[in-house]
């Protein structure tokens, strides 16, 4: 008969042995990935319901500021079309907005800049753990999607990018309380300058509830959509279809 | 019966119930989201592994510490200081012989291989089993008097001259036996209430103050830590900290008996180390 104090013994030399692999193919299983994307679902519920859906991001002043805002991602798309655009001062680049709206929209750069603009000092966070302080001016996302006037059955916005990750495009959604947040914002400036080509020039996403993936760079279209499954990867952004980040990342 | 109960003298040792349920409960819950939440939160940190004071800190700003390596070494720097750690931090082989530059090897990150998505995935599910598991067993613990009875020092304990005569016991590892084992010394009580009234909410708090939604609709926590860089930092100081007590914790446990205080965990039942016999 085995003791019990040779049987604890076992267990915890087992224990050591198995737990490291037995995490690596826990974190492989999908069926195991699946059910730790609870804790997701978890926080974004909580956040919609505990926090108040419209507190601002911290506002900074300009002494608070990153004396070098690091970019990131990508620093300067490679396609011809965007070195044309490029090249040429972005004179004929257009934002549209369409999808699920009662009057899509071209817009020039001309146009937006001409719209009421916000400026705000914010923090942004990326997901690897660092944090810089910049200053953005732009028109809040609301008024664009005003201007086109979302249909009823618009559940997200999603923003097209001009950058490539190998074959495939860049996009990002969030959904409509992020896309009518006052500190949401399609940035055309930094710093007090137009936006330089390594931060998302000549359009980008502020998004100051969330971390840096969600903002997204090179916009040309902003698209309203029912659901995010019918898209790319169908998990609403490229590092979420891609990598398998979380698709809420105000966390 | 085994052969412990049937040597150890004439009569059978005193056994007392040493652990409530909702202490074992916690204590095992704990251990598990502890160990997911430490290893998971080693492979974010090495997804940038610098730590700055402050509200920002990125690569072109400077770090308090970071764990770095060169073409043949590996180093932790802390302000100007620098100390090699070829072989463990930031060089190191994997399990398949190839050389490392990430910051905490293999061996002690969940997942093995670099992945941050997943190791934010396991992180912030085992989160909410670290933070509610807590939250119930702290308001738990008031509720039954646990906190009062148990952990809190009695005023004799906290004699300047009973702790320092607990320490010296410590360092010549004779243990409480008897009577006195069926309660927590000291330097026990230090160490629990350090890590539940202290170590935990601070790093659930700092935890929080990394989400910048948290921030939105918490202010306050970017006001308490001086910036979500600082809150990065503590966290990871307090996560040390509680790497420190877990050690401290197994290498008591082994010491003073790992079977009996490990079945006491589990049944609440513990043996009373008999009296010592004095010695002449």
């Amino acid at each position: 008969m085995i003791s019990r104090r040779k049987l604890l013994g076992s267990l915890g030399l087992g224990a050591g042995g198995l737990i490291l692999p037995g995490c690596d193919r826990l974190d492989q299983s999908e069926s195991f990935r699946g059910l730790l994307r609870t804790g997701e679902k978890l926080t974004l519920r909580t956040h919609r319901l505990v926090t108040d859906r419209t507190a601002l991001a911290r506002e900074f002043s300009p002494s608070d500021m990153s004396p070098v805002f690091r970019s990131n991602g990508t620093r300067m798309p490679g396609t011809p079309d965007y070195q044309a655009h490029m090249s040429n001062g972005f004179r004929d680049w257009r934002l549209k907005v369409d999808g699920l709206v009662v009057r899509p929209l071209t817009l020039s750069l001309e146009q937006i800049r001409r719209m009421p603009i916000r400026t705000q000092i914010t923090r942004h966070d990326c997901v690897e753990g660092w944090s810089a302080i910049g200053k953005w001016h732009g028109v809040p996302l609301k008024l664009l999607l005003d201007a086109a006037g979302l249909r009823a059955n618009a559940r997200y916005i999603v923003f097209h990018c001009a950058d490539r990750f190998g074959d495939a495009p860049y996009y990002e959604s969030i959904d409509l309380i992020d896309a009518f947040h006052p500190q949401t914002i399609i940035a055309w400036g930094m710093n007090g300058h137009l936006l330089p080509v390594p931060n998302g020039a000549p359009l980008r996403l502020r998004v100051e509830r969330q971390l840096g993936y969600k903002h997204a760079k090179y916009v040309e279209r902003i698209e309203a959509v029912p659901s995010l499954g019918g898209l790319y990867g169908g998990k609403g952004g490229y590092w979420e279809d891609s990598h398998d980040y979380e698709w809420y990342a105000g966390i | 019966m085994d052969a412990e109960e049937t040597t150890a003298g004439h009569q059978p040792p005193e056994r007392v119930k040493r652990h409530r349920l909702s202490t074992r409960i916690w204590h095992w819950t704990n251990a598990l989201a502890v160990f997911v939440m430490l290893m998971s939160g080693l492979m974010i940190f090495n997804a940038h592994p610098r730590l700055y004071w402050g509200q920002y800190g990125a690569n072109f700003d400077t770090p308090w510490l970071s764990i770095g390596s060169t073409d043949s070494s590996g180093y932790i720097a802390v302000g100007r200081a620098q100390i090699p750690t070829t072989g463990v931090l930031g060089y190191w082989r994997d399990s398949q012989g190839a050389i490392q530059h990430r910051a905490f090897p293999g061996w002690a990150t969940i997942p093995s291989y670099y992945s941050l998505a997943s190791a934010r995935r396991w992180h912030l599910a085992f989160a909410w089993l670290l933070a509610l598991s807590f939250f119930l067993y702290f308001v738990w613990s008031f509720a039954n008097r646990h906190v009062q009875r148990d952990l809190a020092p009695s005023r004799e304990q906290l004699n300047p001259r009973h702790i320092w005569h607990d320490i010296i016991d410590h360092a010549r590892l004779r243990f409480p036996r008897g009577e006195a084992a069926a309660r927590y010394n000291i330097l026990q009580k230090f160490a629990y209430l350090g890590v539940i009234f202290l170590l935990l909410p601070l790093l659930i708090l700092t935890g929080l103050t990394m989400g910048p939604n948290n921030d939105a609709a918490f202010p306050w926590l970017l006001d308490l830590f001086g910036g979500r860089q600082s809150a990065r930092s503590l966290h990871f100081i307090a996560a040390m900290l509680i790497l420190l007590f877990i050690v401290i914790h197994l290498v008591m446990v082994v010491l003073a008996g790992p079977l009996n205080e490990v079945r006491s965990m589990i049944t609440g039942w513990y043996r009373l180390p008999p009296e010592r016999k004095e010695r002449g």
